[in-house]
């Protein structure tokens, strides 16, 4: 028996729990979309979407747990890459002398 | 049942659940900082700090439910990631910003 079907309270699952964490997480992301729609400046919006990334992993992480699911954990992986790759390609995109790290 | 896992799975499953919760506090607490704080620097400095943190307890939570399988060390091996690269982004975006001009904000300054 995994983890996962062990009874956390009220007969929900552990599976069940995390599900729910990863509902709660997507809507803190779509919380943080408000700043990369609005933000005055190019850079907010990097920000927002570099942010948003990191929550996109977690719920990525999430779900390969509660689903039982470990190819979404390389998913997650190439996910949290690209992510930091987009944040510094846009960052050194704008900076015209120089490094930006 | 949780009394079928003995006492270090009970021990365990409170350790996600208490993991999970603390993730999804910090979270929140970085969207709040994203959302409200008043200009680039200032949030930057909750999105790579209170951020990196929910990540990083999320990610436990994760890890503690794969266990030590096959599939257990990517977890740790994200965790690490994310622990080195989200500070670094926040820093790059920040030079880059300030490079271009963008004036820090100051008391007084009514921007939001």
């Amino acid at each position: 028996m995994s983890l996962v079907d062990a009874t956390v309270a009220a007969g929900y699952t552990v599976g069940d729990f995390l599900l729910l964490a990863a509902a709660g997480f997507a809507v803190l992301a779509i919380g943080m979309l408000y700043r990369a729609v609005k933000g005055p400046t190019m850079q907010d919006r990097v920000l927002a979407v570099n942010v948003l990334g990191t929550n996109t992993v977690v719920i990525l992480a999430i779900l390969a747990a509660a689903l039982s699911e470990p190819t979404f954990l390389d998913i997650a992986l190439v996910y949290a890459l690209l992510n930091f790759l987009m944040a510094i390609a846009i960052s050194k995109f704008t900076v015209e002398r120089g490094g930006v790290l | 049942m949780i009394d079928s896992l003995g006492t270090l799975g009970t021990l365990r499953v409170g350790l996600i659940v208490a993991f999970t919760l603390l993730g999804l506090f910090f979270s929140f607490v970085s969207m709040t900082g994203v959302i409200r704080l008043p200009d680039l620097y200032s949030r930057a400095h909750t999105a790579s700090q209170a951020d990196t943190l929910g990540a990083g307890f999320g990610l436990a939570a994760v890890a503690l439910v794969i266990g030590l399988e096959g599939t257990g060390f990517k977890t740790v091996l994200l965790l690490f990631f994310i622990f080195v690269t989200n500070p670094t982004a926040a820093h790059a975006i920040t030079r880059a910003a300030f490079e271009e001009g963008i004036v820090p904000w100051t008391e007084g300054d009514d921007r939001r």
